[in-house]
């Protein structure tokens, strides 16, 4: 089967959740989710069938110009994976989130207005696939831009809901803005290169008289990329809006969005961490994004009240990892795991940690009204299994050992130091350090703090099976990691 | 076989989240760990002990989970196994609570015994980390007194450490290029003296922090203050072994030029654990602060050893004084904060003032109590006596008497009066206590009852045994030397 098929399904899924989410009755949209994740869950099963034109020289469709703009590899399958799990866990995330929908879309008392959050992930999801098979900055664009668009409608979604609306408006500005920077820096690596094949790009680098005009538009295209992976100074909008947003566009966001910029990013800088005369100061680059990133996420997250909004500097802070390691700048050998596979594990145990972080998040916000750290007081006296879960989550995003987190940042910093990154590893300590004491805030909260008048938490099973495998993939994947590694390979 | 060790404790641990009867199953699994322990200390060499479960293979680094123990990792194991037993056989878990109580005190031995039976420096540092959690959770949640601020502290102190003493194994790991701490040390030849020089002293603050070496000391009176039982048992009893555990096995045998560049300063901050911890010691006012602060300056006995260790490798004595050492304060301490806890169970306080005369009403428990301070001191027969006489003369092994006094001399003549220290405060606290006429709280209390007195004789089994015999464990030694 060839890969882009894949794409192609996902988009007819979400035209078709469009089209019948009008016939299904308003008292319960839900299903609407649950044939979205059933669908996603069928794509995903297909990856394994999915080859590019490599595998199959003489099929008809291995000719198709599309490959000039299409390419299916190792990373791309993996990106791809990742794209529909976070999707098909956002979408279930918010089935069991309807209502707090509801209560902000058109009539406060009926599900009417709840159907297309469901299906617009799946577009999204689109994108993101596409993404990881971008080999021409023209079709990244596009893609980037479903993303981008679909996500502007997700964030302002609760139009009764101040926040949200405010959040919306902030990610439209800031992301419209970034846009531009986006376009304006491929148009710069266009015009003084001559192509926009990103495989092309290494032989026009090497006939370039002076680097400027390109590296001034490697930069400004890494403004519009950091924009979507929250990368300091192009972090403003992050905490804002992750605190209005509905809780899964939230958690769809931090996992899926900066999954998306972060592959764009590998794809992008490829070739000119490739060639000598970009190499240098693209590494110059990323180091400094990676230690502003740091430094801003991990110690403004220390004084946050709010827990989505300390996942927001969280989130931000994990972003500084995934710089370092991509500042590292090690290519993959037969003894060592290279940058870009780093990166790709990191991300995939930071969606893990996420998403079950924010299941629980999203029924707290719904159960007890409130997202502040108080609000999980006592929850280690109220919902002993469910705070034990959110420990183990919790520990894993500060990099406690035994847990996928630890495993991350480990490779994170062993590929520091063999590339000599002092400074990057230094500052990385101390982020790691202050990571232990805000997300321990947390864990404080529900152990240490009575819960006075607070209702236990029940969830509902669909979030409890969610938990329940991701706490223990968090586990599991923290002690034997080789299977999210053997899909690197 | 081995590995039962270690996934006994975690499995039981499993069991009573799933509902499984709490104190039953914490019993039955410390008493089974207890049997295998004891056998691994008698039959360690046999191979079928050993074995190693690659866990990621991928190229980045050989991760193997196993061990193939030697005479340290199964003395530790054993004292492990041993206050294990005692802990979750004394204490009292709080009405409802008994889940969360034996459930942590059972992950906590899981991850010390993890971290002194692993081969691999990652499960070395990771099961510690897996012990330190419940540590800090238990004291956060059961314990006494100001117990929010306690285990704020530690769990930042800690946290803290922990993260110093990655920093240095990292390096590490990074410039040998493994993970297995037995390759490592063949290939200690690719850490050169400048690195050597920064991983020692990553290593000796992390380590430090995490042993309470002066002056990273703060967190641990009051944690032990505020801790329950079991968790101020298992705590400082074993888990804290694990920084003295490390530096011996990992930071001499590949750092020692870089350990050798701290030594002075190594020996004075040892000074102020024995003299000036010993001083705070004497001050205390309630008798589990007195117990936490004594704990703190017995670790300068230890570290004496290790500077002993470090200013002469060849030095033969230091290593077992060391271990024999940790194994006995780790017994004794265990058995002082169990004794401690049945103190104020029965009375109701463990201020010193509010004490008096409990000899008359309690005589069992003074007598008990008794040799559990004699222990602390140093008394000869017990093992502590063994311990602090082996370290004391290994500070001196290579002085041939006719050259002046190397600092390491003049340390551990300063360090003798910490014996004196220990004294007055041990016998001032058993005197306040015990003695004296009978005031409110002690008239009616009861004697040490039958299920306190097993864990408690437990112990004493232990420290007499070590004490009258030592070579039990300096036997099992001989092979690392």
């Amino acid at each position: 089967m060839p890969a882009y098929y894949l794409e192609a399904l996902t988009v007819t899924l979400g035209i078709i959740l469009l089209l019948a989410e009008a016939f299904v009755p308003t008292k319960n949209k839900c299903w609407v989710g649950i044939a979205a994740a059933i669908g996603l869950g069928l794509i995903l099963s297909l990856t394994a069938l999915a080859i590019g034109p490599e595998a199959k020289p003489a099929a008809a469709w291995a000719k198709w110009p599309l490959w000039n703009f299409y390419k299916f590899d190792a990373l791309a399958r993996f990106y791809k994976i990742f794209a529909l799990v976070t999707t098909i866990f956002i979408v279930l995330m918010s089935v069991d989130y309807r209502k707090i929908l509801a209560r902000f879309t058109e009539q406060p008392d009926s599900e009417n207005g709840t159907g297309e959050f469901y299906a617009l992930p799946v577009f999204a999801c689109t994108g993101m696939m596409f993404l990881a098979s971008a080999k021409d900055l023209a079709g990244a664009f596009v893609a980037l831009e479903l993303v981008t668009i679909t996500f502007y409608i997700l964030v302002a979604y609760m139009r009764r809901n101040v926040g949200s609306l405010e959040a919306g408006v902030k990610y439209l500005i800031l992301g419209a803005l970034s846009t531009g920077f986006l376009v304006y820096g491929i148009a710069w690596v266009y015009g003084s290169t001559g192509t926009m094949n990103l495989s092309n790009l290494q032989s026009s680098i090497s006939n370039l008289q002076s680097p400027i005009p390109l590296l001034f538009g490697i930069a400004l295209v890494m403004v519009g990329l950091g924009f979507k992976i929250g990368a300091v100074p192009m972090q403003i909008w992050i905490p804002d809006v992750y605190q209005g947003a509905p809780t899964p566009t939230t958690a769809f966001l931090s996992v899926g969005s900066k999954a998306a910029g972060f592959i764009l990013m590998i794809r992008f800088l490829e070739p000119f961490l490739s060639s000598e005369l970009t190499r240098g100061p693209v590494m110059k680059l990323l180091i400094i994004l990676s230690i502003a990133t740091l430094l801003f996420g991990n110690l403004a997250a220390i004084p946050q009240t709010n827990f989505k909004r300390l996942l927001a500097y969280s989130s931000i802070a994990h972003a500084g990892f995934l710089l370092l390691a991509l500042a590292a700048g090690v290519s993959p050998s037969a003894d060592n795991l290279g940058s870009t596979q780093v990166v790709s594990f990191y991300l995939a145990t930071y969606l893990i940690m996420t998403l079950g972080v924010f299941f629980i998040l999203s029924q707290v916000r719904i159960q007890r009204d409130g997202e502040n750290i108080t609000d999980f007081n006592g929850l280690g006296k109220t919902n002993p299994i469910l705070a034990l879960s959110l420990t183990v989550l919790l520990a894993a995003l500060a990099g406690v050992p035994l847990t996928a987190g630890f495993i991350g940042k480990f490779l994170v910093f062993s590929l520091a130091v063999k590339s000599n990154l002092w400074a990057g590893v230094g500052v990385a300590f101390i982020a790691a350090a202050a990571g232990f004491y805000y997300y321990f805030k947390v864990i404080r909260a529900m152990w240490w703090s009575s819960p006075g008048e607070s209702v236990p938490v029940t969830l509902p099973g669909i979030s409890k099976t969610c938990v329940t495998i991701l706490t223990v993939a968090t586990l599991v994947f923290g002690i034997w990691p080789q299977p999210i590694l053997a899909l690197l390979k | 076989m081995l590995a039962l060790l270690v996934l006994i404790p975690i499995a039981a641990f499993i069991a009573i989240l799933l509902g499984a009867p709490a104190r039953l199953t914490a019993v039955g699994a410390s008493a089974t760990n207890l049997a295998l322990g004891l056998c691994a200390v008698f039959t360690w060499k046999c191979p079928s002990w050993s074995f190693s479960v690659p866990v990621m293979e991928k190229p980045a680094m050989n991760l193997a989970f196993g061990f193939p123990p030697d005479g340290m990792s199964v003395i530790m194991v054993a004292l492990t196994v041993i206050v294990t037993m005692a802990a979750v056989l004394s204490g009292k878990a709080p009405e409802g609570r008994e889940k969360l109580y034996f459930g942590s005190s059972l992950l906590i031995s899981g991850g010390a015994l993890g971290a002194f039976a692993a081969t691999d420096l990652f499960f070395f540092y990771a099961f510690h980390e897996l012990a330190l959690i419940p540590t800090f959770l238990m004291i956060g949640i059961l314990g006494r007194g100001n117990r929010k601020e306690a285990a704020w502290k530690i769990t930042i102190y800690l946290g803290l450490g922990s993260i110093i003493l990655l920093a240095g194994l990292v390096w590490l790991a990074n410039l040998t290029g493994t993970f297995d701490i037995a390759t490592m040390i063949a290939c200690k030849g690719s850490v050169d003296p400048a690195a050597q020089k920064g991983i020692a002293a990553l290593l000796l603050v992390g380590f430090g922090t995490l042993v309470s070496l002066f002056p990273f000391h703060s967190w641990a009176a009051p944690a032990y203050a505020s801790a329950p039982a079991p968790v101020a048992m298992l705590h400082a009893g074993v888990l804290k072994k694990f920084g003295l555990y490390g530096l011996l096995r990992i930071a001499i045998p590949l750092v020692p030029d870089g350990l050798n560049v701290w030594l002075n300063l190594l020996l004075v901050l040892l000074l102020g654990n024995i003299l000036w911890i010993g001083f705070v010691t004497i001050n205390q006012k309630r008798l589990d602060s007195m117990l936490g602060y004594s704990s703190v300056m017995h670790m300068g006995y230890i570290f004496l050893a290790i500077a002993a260790l470090i200013a002469f490798p060849g030095n033969t004595l230091a290593m077992p004084a060391a271990v024999l050492l940790m194994f006995a304060h780790g017994i004794s301490i265990a058995l002082l904060f169990g004794l401690a806890d049945v103190i104020e169970r029965h009375t109701g306080s463990l201020d010193l003032a509010d004490l008096g005369g409990l000899a008359k009403a309690a005589p069992k428990l003074a007598f008990i109590f008794g040799i559990a301070a004699m222990a602390s001191i140093g008394l000869p027969g017990l093992a502590n006596f063994a311990g602090e006489v082996l370290v004391f003369l290994s500070a001196f092994k290579s002085y041939n008497g006719t050259a002046g006094l190397g600092p390491v001399q003049i340390a551990g003549i300063c360090s003798v009066w910490g014996v004196v220290i220990s004294a007055v405060y041990m016998l001032r606290a058993y005197r306040n206590i015990f003695h004296g006429p009978s005031v409110k709280a002690t008239e009616s209390a009861m004697d040490i009852s039958l299920a306190d007195r097993i864990p408690a004789v437990l112990l004493i089994v232990a420290l007499f045994a070590v004490g009258l015999y030592p070579n039990i464990l300096l036997n099992l030694l001989k092979q690392v030397l």
